[in-house]
């Protein structure tokens, strides 16, 4: 390999001298910028110079140190949501799940159960279509709806831009949580963050025992995990305690909720978190001013 | 499939650093607990550059496996699944020490203007 030289002006680079290339020979040249191949210098031995000069022969290549996270710039714009969220006094959960897993069904549940309790408004986000949206509508809750259709075909996940595109078709300073329906998708989700206080996943007894250690990403990310739909256990060779020790292996940390959207078995301690939420950040708050 | 989000914020950063620059590589690092399948990446990245003066740039993966520290016995465990426990104790209290990396780490960069 070669090495990495500081130069005066602070920039970082190394030179190009990968795999077969000698350790001793790399002592012998290779110090500034003027590295030159015509010098006499064997390069004959294996030496393979990916910077290919040949093509280029007046212009090398510095090995430039860049260090930077590929979502520094998603990272930016969800920091930036987040001190709008608490500039509002609004809390906000990323709720993430599969498809089908009743993240809907348990928002309506949520609304009407929190109706007095908190004010929620809902960021609602799908590939395409309007139907989501449109069942929570008119239950008492503002919803703003983001369609992720455009570019190709469709984003799987919400990032901090599109959750900023959406925010100013809710009143965030009348609201005090916010919940953030992602689009339904175990895998994408979870790398982007935009800019939640928390996340929570719902997960059906539906979906198996093993997704903890098929989609650890997601599992891991989550502060909260609803398992949702143990109204159909009885019906299902589901081992619980199996899905459980899956999740701590993965997750020793997160929270549990068991509960049927359906039904509503179980809502009341959902609820009940996600108060708690709320009322920690306002004390956390209340403690900063 | 976020592939492709992740190839245009790759792209967006190393056009901003080649500062008109040819960049013949690009070195990114990514941890074991990251869900980045490479030659959706890969396909991407020529999908995305195809037509830019980032054309023919490759796109040089590094793998970076999850190591966790046993904070009960000190030991170093090498993750071969997801499961956070330690190797030698069988201990479960260990810190994540890498294998969340998503990092464009340094970039092939001609030294002269085009």
């Amino acid at each position: 390999m070669g090495r990495f030289h500081r130069h005066a002006d602070g920039t970082v680079h190394q030179h190009e001298h990968a795999d077969a290339h000698a350790d001793d020979h790399a002592d012998d040249h290779g110090h500034g910028h003027g590295h030159d191949h015509d010098d006499g210098h064997e390069h004959d031995n294996g030496h393979r110079d990916v910077g290919d000069h040949t093509g280029y022969p007046e212009t090398g290549t510095d090995r430039v140190a860049v260090l930077e996270t590929i979502l520094a710039e998603n990272d930016r714009t969800a920091d930036r949501n987040r001190a709008d969220f608490e500039r509002a006094g609004v809390v906000t959960v990323n709720l993430m799940s599969s498809p089908g897993a009743g993240k809907t069904t348990l928002l309506k549940r949520t609304i009407a159960e929190l109706s007095g309790r908190a004010r929620l408004g809902i960021l609602e986000g799908d590939i395409a279509t309007s139907l989501d949206a449109d069942e929570l509508d008119g239950l008492g809750a503002p919803v703003s709806l983001i369609n992720t259709s455009a570019g190709f075909g469709g984003e799987c996940h919400l990032d901090a831009t599109m959750v900023r595109s959406g925010l100013g078709r809710l009143p965030l300073a009348d609201l005090d949580l916010l919940i953030i329906e992602n689009v339904g998708n175990l895998v994408c989700p979870a790398e982007f963050d935009v800019g939640q206080a928390a996340r929570a996943m719902v997960y059906a007894v539906t979906e198996g025992e093993e997704k903890p250690l098929k989609y650890p990403v997601m599992f891991r990310a989550c502060d909260m995990v609803v398992i949702n739909k143990i109204d159909l256990l009885p019906h299902l060779d589901f081992d619980l305690d199996r899905f459980l020790a899956n999740l701590r292996a993965v997750n020793p940390g997160a929270g549990l909720v068991q509960l049927s959207a359906r039904s509503g078995a179980g809502i009341g301690q959902w609820c009940d978190w996600l108060v708690g939420l709320q009322a920690r950040s306002a004390v956390a708050a209340s403690d900063r001013s | 499939m976020h592939e492709l989000a992740l190839c245009e914020a790759i792209l967006d950063t190393v056009t901003r650093q080649a500062g008109g620059r040819r960049v013949d590589r690009v070195h990114v690092r990514i941890g074991y607990f990251r869900q980045v399948v490479p030659d959706s990446l890969l396909f991407s990245w020529e999908l995305l550059t195809e037509g830019t003066e980032l054309a023919g740039c490759a796109l040089d993966i590094e793998h970076v496996p999850a190591i966790v520290e046993c904070r009960s016995c000190g030991a170093r465990t090498t993750l071969d699944a997801p499961i956070m426990v330690c190797g030698t104790c069988v201990g479960s209290d260990v810190a994540l020490l890498c294998g969340e990396e998503f990092l464009i780490a340094s970039i092939d960069r001609a030294r002269e203007v085009f």
